[in-house]
């Protein structure tokens, strides 16, 4: 099983970094210090491990790195920073939609696939976005009105 | 038995991304039963990281182009790695006028877990896992499905009924893979309808239920009924069809048929449901299937 040479784009920047194929997108992601990509559960169910790839929200816990070479990988960081926050960044903090916080970095990816599609989502299109994101600690609801106050601001900037 | 989810890949495997169907065949051929096909990985992977398979050959269908695409000419010819996103979106978007005559596959799709499992997850690998459970091997038995299935040396289609053997089998051999499904165009008078009971929406059903009605008249022409987690495979419920065809539609057809459907299938209870709510729950979603399906007749 001989680790190869892979590709890896995120948030803009490359990396070169050898990998066994047996390591997960996940475990890759976090060991190049992109401990803003949450492990979960391990299977799928929780969210906490969404990654954007192209564009598209998957969870990284299940999905071979040799997967992602020369795709563009996002994660919750790449969004903005924090004298330049995303919309989403923003509201989720003004509504105080984070408690311990570690469902936040799923959730805003998977809003952030919702909105590239659908700038503005309607309360339906918002729950299906979330439903692979699960969270422990805040009943949702604040995270619902945080992505709703997102696709608000961002509408009223959008070019017309 | 319990297993635990180790979180790693403690297993080591090989692996190979053949660009074509041929190249698969040829390592399917060379490894056999020491390897293991990877679409979306959505089921293996888990299965893996449980220590439950230790292929030491993984095969990935990622970049086989002809395997994600989907063509229509009397049929719809599905490549098996399709993703459950990209189907939908397919059917959505080139067949509005299909709308309610596939209308169970657009909502099994809709219904298939979270957008993220949605985006990663397969048709082929739903049905070649063989989940008693999956989603979509109800629907597809109700649009009389068939799968074309290849090897090194033969190629073969056949009905999706004859695909499944017991949980976790199928027919297929050491040395075969799937690579298309086809779905028959449904003629203008059919409707159909999904129905899915889970304990939230983005999980795997307790209970599963899909319909297919053909209509003429007040008369049912044809039909299909069939159900997911209620037996070993994924179950026809051909005691309800016979008393479905040729008849008079109305409620109380539904409500007979339904129960029909509740006394033939053969549920067991597990960690997701009782087999006597599988039943009762069975009875309900079967008759409101048949009630849209109907109403989805053109
Ligand atoms: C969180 C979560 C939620 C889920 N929710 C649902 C749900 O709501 N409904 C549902 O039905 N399922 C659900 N599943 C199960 C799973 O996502 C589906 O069964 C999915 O369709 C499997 O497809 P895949 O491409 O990921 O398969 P893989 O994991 O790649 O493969 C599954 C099996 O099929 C074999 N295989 C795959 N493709 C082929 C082929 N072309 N030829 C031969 N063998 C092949 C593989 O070797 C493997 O044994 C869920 C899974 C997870 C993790
Ligand atoms: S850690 Fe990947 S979905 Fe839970
Ligand atoms: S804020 Fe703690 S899991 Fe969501």
């Amino acid at each position: 099983m001989n680790p190869k040479l892979i590709s890896l784009t995120i948030n803009g920047s490359t990396h070169q970094v050898a990998l066994s194929p047996n390591t997960t997108l996940l475990h890759a992601l976090r060991d190049l210090g992109h401990t803003d990509v949450k492990s979960g559960c391990e299977k799928g169910d929780c969210g906490a491990c969404g990654v954007l790839i192209d564009g598209v929200v998957v969870n990284s816990c299940l999905l071979l790195a040799w997967l992602a070479e020369n795709k563009e990988l996002v994660t919750v960081a790449g969004l903005g920073t924090p004298d330049k926050p995303h919309p989403l960044h923003k509201a989720f903090v003004d509504l105080g939609a984070a408690q311990c916080g570690y469902c936040i970095p799923g959730m805003i990816l998977s809003a952030k696939a919702l909105l590239d599609q659908h700038p503005q989502p309607t309360d339906e299109q918002i729950r299906e976005s979330l439903s692979g994101n699960l969270c422990r600690c805040t009943g949702y609801v604040r995270i619902f009105e945080a992505v709703r106050v997102a696709a608000q601001e961002l509408g009223s900037t959008l070019p017309e | 038995m319990l297993s635990t989810n180790t979180h790693i890949l403690f297993s080591e495997f090989e692996y190979h991304a053949p660009t074509t169907v041929n190249e698969v065949a040829e390592l399917l051929s060379e490894y056999g039963d020491s390897a293991r096909v990877m679409a979306g990985g959505t089921d293996l992977l888990v299965q893996m990281k449980m220590e439950r398979r230790r292929p030491a050959h993984v095969i990935s269908l990622q970049r086989i182009n002809e395997l994600h695409t989907i063509t229509q000419n009397g049929a719809l010819t599905i490549g098996a790695a399709t993703a459950i996103r990209a189907l939908d979106q397919y059917v959505t978007l080139n067949h509005p006028s299909l709308g309610a005559r596939l209308e169970s596959l657009s909502a099994a799709c809709n219904l298939f877990s979270s957008v993220q499992i949605m985006h990663m997850a397969t048709l082929g690998g739903n049905l070649c896992n063989a989940s008693p459970a999956a989603d979509t091997a109800p629907v597809l038995l109700t649009c009389d499905a068939t799968v074309t299935i290849k090897s090194k040396t033969a190629e073969k289609t056949v009905p999706l009924a004859d695909f499944f053997v017991g949980p976790g089998k199928t027919i297929l051999g050491p040395n075969e893979f799937v690579t298309y499904i086809q779905i028959p165009l449904p003629a203008q008078n059919t409707g159909s309808a999904f129905r899915k009971i889970s304990r939230v929406v983005a999980d795997i059903s307790q209970v599963c239920a899909a319909v297919t009605i053909v209509r003429d008249g007040n008369i049912v022409q044809d039909a299909r009924i069939a159900l997911g987690s209620v037996a070993p495979v994924p179950f026809c419920a051909e005691q309800a069809r016979a008393a479905l065809v040729g008849e008079t539609f109305g409620p109380e057809l539904a409500e007979h048929v339904g129960n029909l459907a509740a006394q033939e299938i053969k549920p067991i209870s597990d960690v997701r449901a009782t087999s006597a709510y599988r039943r009762s729950v069975a009875f309900v979603i079967v008759r409101d299937a048949l009630m849209q399906a109907w109403d989805n007749c053109g």
